[in-house]
């Protein structure tokens, strides 16, 4: 894992301030930087009062399906009775992110922070921190930090002094994409496998151990105690395109860039500029071809496409595709698209969880004509059965796994079909002849 | 356990929603799914997954229906009915989208069905015949797993799996025993077994009933016979007083395999490994088939006139004491009962196995069908013979006083009515006369709980052997007290007309499902 850059000018650094800054790291240097303020503010507070700042403030899910935060959190009733959990969804696993295992290496007690904040919004006393399994840097500061945050008095039996009870746990992952999906996330801390749940009922009615649940994002409960220290007016104003999408975003971009890395935005920023002035733009002597803007789940988008694309919630779905978790995959003039695609195809066939039969078998099958058209042994109908098999895969399923696999094979073969053709009609891959 | 009684418990109280299916009105409880409101409406929404016994899962995708004003189509299986719904099971979008899982559930399927027991009653094979495409279009290699012995009677053929997980859910929510599991992701899954652990559950060869396909099958029954060439007679498992309704199938007169027949107030949809592999005895070839009369000291064959007139003969002026098999019909001993004199009866013993999932449903330690209904016709449990002399007439009815010493008799007179007559006991029989098992007749059982329940003949008797309670009703006549019985029918309504545990009772009442007696059900209200 590298150093994170420089700032860049342009770039709004909110949340990645104190990335690389390694007094930010413990409990005592957190707090110089203003940390826990927020907490002792919010504790201060009704619950009702601290969610109303986060809905007016409008900050939306940073996990992928941008869901209004402040709405999720107003699900919860208050006084059923019913012992209330937040989980936070630290599994992040979608290829091309990498914003919340920076967040909790740099700044760990952001998200306990955020936890705290949002657990007594919600009236829930336990916190679950679900890990990936592979994040073991992440994984050690997260401890690290709930550690001192007890032993500070700052959660516990007595949270700050308040006489309430705050508690964070952190779990640690096994390994499996599809734990990041919120329902099979509650299995997996339950200790079963991490399948996906039906829905209805949803996490607010039955989540965690058949109670109310609400799980939000790294990123998104690392912005939470911003907006309540600055005010959701502040957040708000945070808006160069469209006023539904607010706040500071940070983007993972990796791929066929100069400068990849994190960057953290104001939503509505151009992605051309982004790409070109933040990103360094593509290697020398080649062009983009395509990108990926909201990791592995997202439509493709083209290089032109992604030149108009203002990069917020609204503007990506403009541009052809959707914000999805922000990270950005760069794929240049030289790379084989259906390689890349089969690639992708891979990645969801290898972590589908076997449930749902289009996702299982779909996934596999879809992965095996792309590697085979690849190999340069397609026919045209192989197009046809994976557009037919990719709308098998297409919501009729418990969660979107399948989806996100069709995606990229729909949106691949509608903008780079005849690359497709190509690997089928001269029986080889062109961009390999290319490379000889 | 959810509901596995299909609704049938419900509540008066409980609102109920109308709603349209395929254009049939239907009303049902509030909560019932849509498939279960389309099984009431009668239409059957293809499905694997669900089970009416099992937790819903809902990952076969295989009930996806059409739901008008809905954008996407719902899983019938996990979709609550609502108020005026309409439901379409067949539009253009319901069926390509079932015929997109078909495809994907046979992609890795061997296609081996020439070889598979499932084959003829797989419902893989019967969606793909009404739903599915013609052909394939997967053209790569297909995936292979070895066939695993799971334990118990179960082998899993991990190539025809669709990972319903019935099998798994059966294991975790109604045997409580979890021993499966979904093992690996993707289309690496396969349905595995914990380390260390068979599936050696007393109740555990249902999975293979559970299994849609053929990927769990039965040790007992591979490769024996097709299911196509299989006769099929509702029963029930003689092996225990429990009284598990069954399916007995035959193939050319020979019971090949036992399975359980559905029914809510005795067994739910289960049966037993003990009951349902225990058959074997009911194919016995060394059968009496033809009344024998001892004549100067030898047991030689007559036929039934003779035989039944040295019964009665015997009979005249003397005690009957009858040693009747607890597995014989309530018909067979109503008539033995009306002989006057002793009954007595004996049961082997075997340790209990509940099914823990399901309430009242274990595996008895009494193991014969019919204690309760011995018990109400006056028979008494005993362990031995009683003192007999020479003004007693001995009547073994189906029982071969095995494990007795047959000498102790003394000099009482005995009668067989048997279905075999081994040679321990031939040496003092004075008459012989063969019976059917309760396979080649007609009748009734009650189960310890009362529950009086039918069972209809399965196969053919052997040689002359008649039903014990016609003999019986023959041999009234040579004693003077005729009994026009010619039906098994016309036995029950005399014992419902004699007998106030079985009073208002017909076969027409009792159905397939049964009656429980006047006393269990005041038992049950209090």
């Amino acid at each position: 894992m590298g150093f994170p850059h420089r700032s860049h000018p342009r770039e709004t650094p909110v949340l990645s301030k104190h990335f690389g800054d390694v007094d930010a790291l413990t409990l005592a240097g957190w707090r110089q930087r203003g940390g826990y303020r927020a907490l002792e503010q919010a504790l201060a507070m009704e619950p009702a009062a601290i969610t109303a700042i986060v809905k007016e403030s409008g900050l939306r899910g940073r996990g992928g399906a941008g869901f209004p935060t402040g709405m999720k959190w107003s699900f919860m009733k208050p006084g059923d009775g019913k012992p209330h959990y937040l989980a936070c969804n630290a599994d992040e696993s979608e290829p091309g992110t990498f914003k919340d295992r920076e967040i909790m290496r740099w700044t760990p007690h952001a998200v306990v922070e955020g936890c705290a904040i949002a657990a007594h919004a919600i009236g829930a006393e336990t916190s679950y921190v679900y890990i990936r399994g592979e994040f073991t840097e992440p994984l050690l500061r997260m401890n690290e930090a709930v550690r001192e945050a007890y032993a500070e008095g700052i959660l516990g039996k007595n949270a700050m002094g308040t006489g309430k009870r705050l508690d964070v746990h952190v779990h640690k992952g096994a390994g499996a994409y599809i734990c990041g999906e919120e329902t099979a996330m509650m299995n997996s801390l339950e200790g079963r496998r991490g399948n996906p749940r039906i829905k209805p009922p949803f996490p607010a009615v039955a989540g965690l151990f058949g109670q109310p649940t609400t799980i939000n994002n790294v990123e998104t409960l690392a912005a939470v105690p911003h907006i309540l220290t600055n005010g959701p007016e502040w957040y708000k104003g945070m808006s160069l395109s469209n006023p539904k999408s607010t706040g500071t975003k940070l983007f993972s971009v990796c791929g066929n860039i100069r400068c990849p890395g994190n960057y953290e935005v104001v939503m509505g920023f151009p992605f051309g500029e982004f790409l070109r002035d933040l990103c360094g733009g593509p290697l020398p002597g080649r062009r983009f071809k395509a990108i990926i803007p909201g990791g592995a789940s997202v439509p493709i988008q083209t290089a032109e496409e992604a030149e108009a694309t203002m990069m917020d919630y609204e503007g990506f779905i403009a541009g052809g595709s959707m914000l999805g978790s922000g990270g950005v995959i760069v794929i240049d003039d030289a790379q084989c698209m259906v390689k890349q695609i089969a690639r992708l195809a891979r990645f969801f066939a290898h972590e589908s969880c076997a449930q749902c039969t289009q996702c299982r078998e779909g996934t596999a099958w879809a992965t095996k004509i792309l590697e085979r058209i690849e190999a340069g042994q397609g026919t045209m109908e192989d197009l046809d059965t994976l557009l037919e098999i990719s709308d098998n895969m297409t919501g009729k399923t418990i969660c979107v796994l399948s989806d996100s696999c069709a995606t990229p094979i729909v949106s691949g073969i509608a903008k780079f079909r005849e690359e497709f053709e190509a690997h089928i009609t001269g029986k080889r891959c062109p961009m390999r002849s290319a490379a000889a | 356990m959810p509901d596995a009684l299909g609704g049938s418990m419900m509540a008066e109280h409980e609102k109920m929603i109308s709603l349209t299916i395929e254009g049939r009105p239907v009303s049902v409880p509030e909560g019932t799914s849509i498939l279960e409101a389309a099984k009431a409406a009668g239409v059957l929404i293809p499905h694997y997954c669900y089970h009416p016994s099992l937790p819903v899962a809902g990952v076969c995708r295989m009930c996806l229906v059409d739901v008008e004003k809905a954008p996407k189509l719902a899983p019938a299986c996990v979709t609550a009915v609502a108020e005026g719904q309409v439901v379409s099971v067949r539009t253009e979008r319901a069926l390509e989208a079932r015929k997109g899982v078909l495809e994907m559930l046979l992609i890795n399927h061997p296609l081996d069905c020439p070889i598979c027991d499932q084959a003829g009653e797989c419902e893989l094979q019967d969606y793909t015949y009404q739903e599915g495409r013609q052909d394939s279009r997967y053209r790569e290699p297909k995936r292979f797993n070895p066939v695993e012995d799971f334990g118990g009677d179960v082998v899993y053929v991990t190539n025809r799996c669709i990972l319903c997980t019935r099998c798994v859910r059966f294991m975790d929510d109604v045997a409580h025993d979890p021993v499966l599991n979904v093992s690996e992701r993707g289309d690496r899954a396969v349905i595995g077994k914990f380390e260390g652990q068979d599936l050696t559950h007393a109740w555990a060869a249902n999975v293979v009933d559970l299994c849609p396909v053929g990927a769990l099958v039965s040790k007992d029954f591979l490769n024996k016979a097709r299911a196509w060439e299989l006769d099929r007679s509702a029963s029930i498992c003689p092996n225990c007083t429990q009284g598990c309704n069954s399916i007995i199938e035959t193939r050319e007169n020979m019971v090949v395999r036992m399975r359980p027949r559905a029914n809510p107030d005795v067994n739910s949809y289960f049966m037993c490994d003990y009951g349902r592999l225990n058959y074997r005895w009911i194919n016995r070839q060394d059968r009496l088939e033809q009344p024998m009369l001892r004549i100067d000291g030898a047991l030689a064959p007559v036929d039934w006139e003779r035989a039944l007139g040295a019964a009665a003969t015997a009979l005249r002026g003397k005690r009957a004491v009858v040693l009747a098999s607890p597995m014989l019909s309530n018909e067979s001993l109503f008539m033995l009962s009306r002989l006057g004199g002793r009954g007595i009866f004996r049961v082997e013993q075997g340790p209990e196995a509940p099914l823990e999932g399901v309430p009242d449903l274990a595996l008895r330690a009494d193991r014969a069908a019919n204690v309760r209904g011995a018990e109400q016709m006056g028979f008494t449990r005993t362990a031995s013979i009683p003192a007999l002399g020479t003004d007693d007439v001995l009547i073994l009815a189906d029982d071969d006083l095995a494990g007795l010493d047959a000498a102790s008799v003394g000099t009482a007179t005995m009668i067989v009515l048997g279905t075999t007559l081994p040679a321990e006991i031939a040496d003092h029989v004075a008459i012989a006369l063969p019976v059917t098992n309760f396979a080649e007749e007609e009748g009734t059982f009650t189960n310890l709980r009362g529950h009086v329940q039918r069972f209809m003949q399965a196969k053919a008797p052997p040689g002359l052997a008649r039903p014990l309670w016609y003999v019986l009703a023959d041999l009234r006549a040579l004693l003077n007290q005729p009994t026009a019985y010619y039906i098994a029918s016309e036995v029950f309504a005399a014992l419902s007309e004699s007998n106030p545990a079985y009073a208002g009772m017909s076969y027409e009442t009792l159905g397939l499902r049964g009656l429980a007696t006047p006393e269990t059900t005041a038992g049950r209200a209090s």
